[in-house]
């Protein structure tokens, strides 16, 4: 089946299976390996992406269900090359041992502070309920996001990803 | 792990949808998919075609006057995003914010929950006691069921194959009434054990008017506790009478056990949970 979809703004149009899930569409068809597949059961959290905004766990969604839809990984992230905060405050607290689960506590974590940009540290975790780190005990992880919210409160202009923006309509900074 | 093949169609209209599900007896209807399409990874479920109603605008939204009523495509997240729903009846946000996790939320809908009729979802608890109506359209036009015809059996309801459910109609207690919903949640999956959504509705004297009390997670499918129920209506209120009411909570219904949770187990469940529900709602009634 045919279908097009915006990935972090780049739009293109594939022919795919209607049992392909999402994550193996961005993977296996876009090459975008960041985006990964952890438990398979919509348990983990390694996988989640936003969809039109909201962030889901693309191992429980369809490429198909997402025709016409705008997606952004965490390779969406970064504008011109500088990191978002998110991804600062993961490199600067250290929120991170593997790695692995990281790109989906990103996205997550990018919605989090979509939905409250100045959030308790309760808040934070709670927020983080759908995400599973089997190294550092989310201590880090809640300090890179609290870094992040910092980050973005003081230049708010720099957190819309280009991705984000070029699917919204907005003006990139 | 993919599912097995299947043909997808997304209809842009409800009428398009029945349609569908008229010609093939095969299809199955593909909501938010956080039930459907993990059930077909492990292919427990092999439909040979998906109806994917997200793209039906008119199956989404909220509106709320003398009644809530939620179109079956709403999503959990837009239903806590209500400040509206949310504060008339609390009980959707003491069911809704522990259903699965934030990703489980902004995908899951009210309608998908209620038509999939798993037998520890909690929002058929709740719409039990909170007497939902619900429409369904098929074939022959569109009807109402009222939730207490509606849970037919494990995964089974009352819908007709070719019937797709549109909008969940819930009454708004009027006076002093409150709402609550009180789960013991399996400590890995998050779904219930038992779970109990409790509706009080008191008189101008204060003893109880009304009392409606669904149980989730204990037997095959969710089930009023009707002895409970019987036993609160004329009573004050007081932590004495909930609790001897709550005592008869398990009464009359069908439980079953599991390698988690003995029947005898969850039976005590229900009574300690419906007592938890009863004060909690007695506490917002004021």
């Amino acid at each position: 089946m045919e279908i097009t979809v915006t990935v972090n703004g780049k739009t293109s149009t594939h022919n795919v299976p209607p049992r392909m899930l999402l994550v193996h569409y961005l993977r296996e068809v876009l090459g975008l390996t960041g985006t990964h597949v952890g438990c398979d059961t919509s348990q983990c959290g390694a996988c989640v992406v936003l969809k039109d905004g909201i962030s889901v766990k693309s191992c429980t969604v369809l490429a198909v269900q997402c025709d016409g839809a705008n997606i952004v990984t965490v390779e969406g992230l970064a504008v011109n090359g500088n990191l978002h905060p998110v991804q600062e405050g993961f490199w600067e607290e250290h929120g991170l041992q593997c790695g692995f689960c990281t790109p989906g506590v990103m996205m997550a974590a990018y919605q989090i502070l979509q939905d409250n940009p100045n959030p308790s540290e309760e808040e934070i975790r709670a927020g983080l309920e759908g995400s599973l780190c089997r190294c550092t005990g989310y201590h880090n992880i809640v300090r890179a996001v609290k870094y992040a919210a910092e980050k973005m409160k003081a230049a708010p202009a720099g957190q819309t990803p280009t991705a984000v923006a070029a699917g919204s309509g907005e003006a990139v900074p | 792990m993919f599912p097995a093949e299947f043909d997808y169609t997304a209809p842009a209209t409800i009428d398009e949808a029945i349609r569908l599900l008229q010609q093939r007896d095969d299809a199955k209807i593909l909501a938010g998919g956080h039930s459907l399409l993990p059930a077909m990874k492990l292919r427990l479920m092999t439909p040979a075609m998906l109806v994917d109603i997200g793209k039906i605008p008119e199956l989404r939204g909220i509106e709320i006057d003398g009644s809530l009523r939620l179109g079956a495509m709403t999503t959990y997240r837009m239903v806590l995003d209500s400040q509206a729903a949310c504060s008339r009846l609390p009980i959707l946000v003491d069911s809704i914010s522990k259903i699965g996790d934030k990703q489980v939320r902004n995908m899951g809908t009210v309608g998908g929950s209620l038509a999939h009729a798993d037998p520890a979802a909690d929002l058929t608890a709740v719409m039990l006691a909170l007497d939902a109506r619900l429409t369904a359209r098929g074939p022959n036009g569109e009807r109402t069921i009222a939730i207490d015809d509606f849970f037919v059996d494990m995964l089974m309801t009352a819908l007709d194959p070719a019937e797709l459910l549109t909008r969940i109609e819930i009454p708004l207690p009027q006076g002093r009434a409150g709402t609550a919903y009180a789960k013991f949640a399996h400590p890995a999956s998050g779904y219930a054990v038992v779970g109990v959504a409790a509706l009080l509705s008191l008189a101008t004297d204060g003893t109880v008017q009304d009392c409606r009390i669904g149980v989730t997670g204990a037997g095959p499918k969710a089930q009023r506790a009707r002895a409970a129920e019987d036993a609160l209506r004329g009573q004050q209120p007081t932590a004495d009478r909930l609790a001897d009411a709550a005592q008869q909570a398990a009464d009359g219904l069908d439980i079953l056990g599991d390698i988690f949770a003995s029947a005898d187990y969850r039976a005590n469940l229900v009574r300690v949970y419906t007592r938890r529900a009863l004060e909690q709602a007695a506490a917002r009634a004021g």
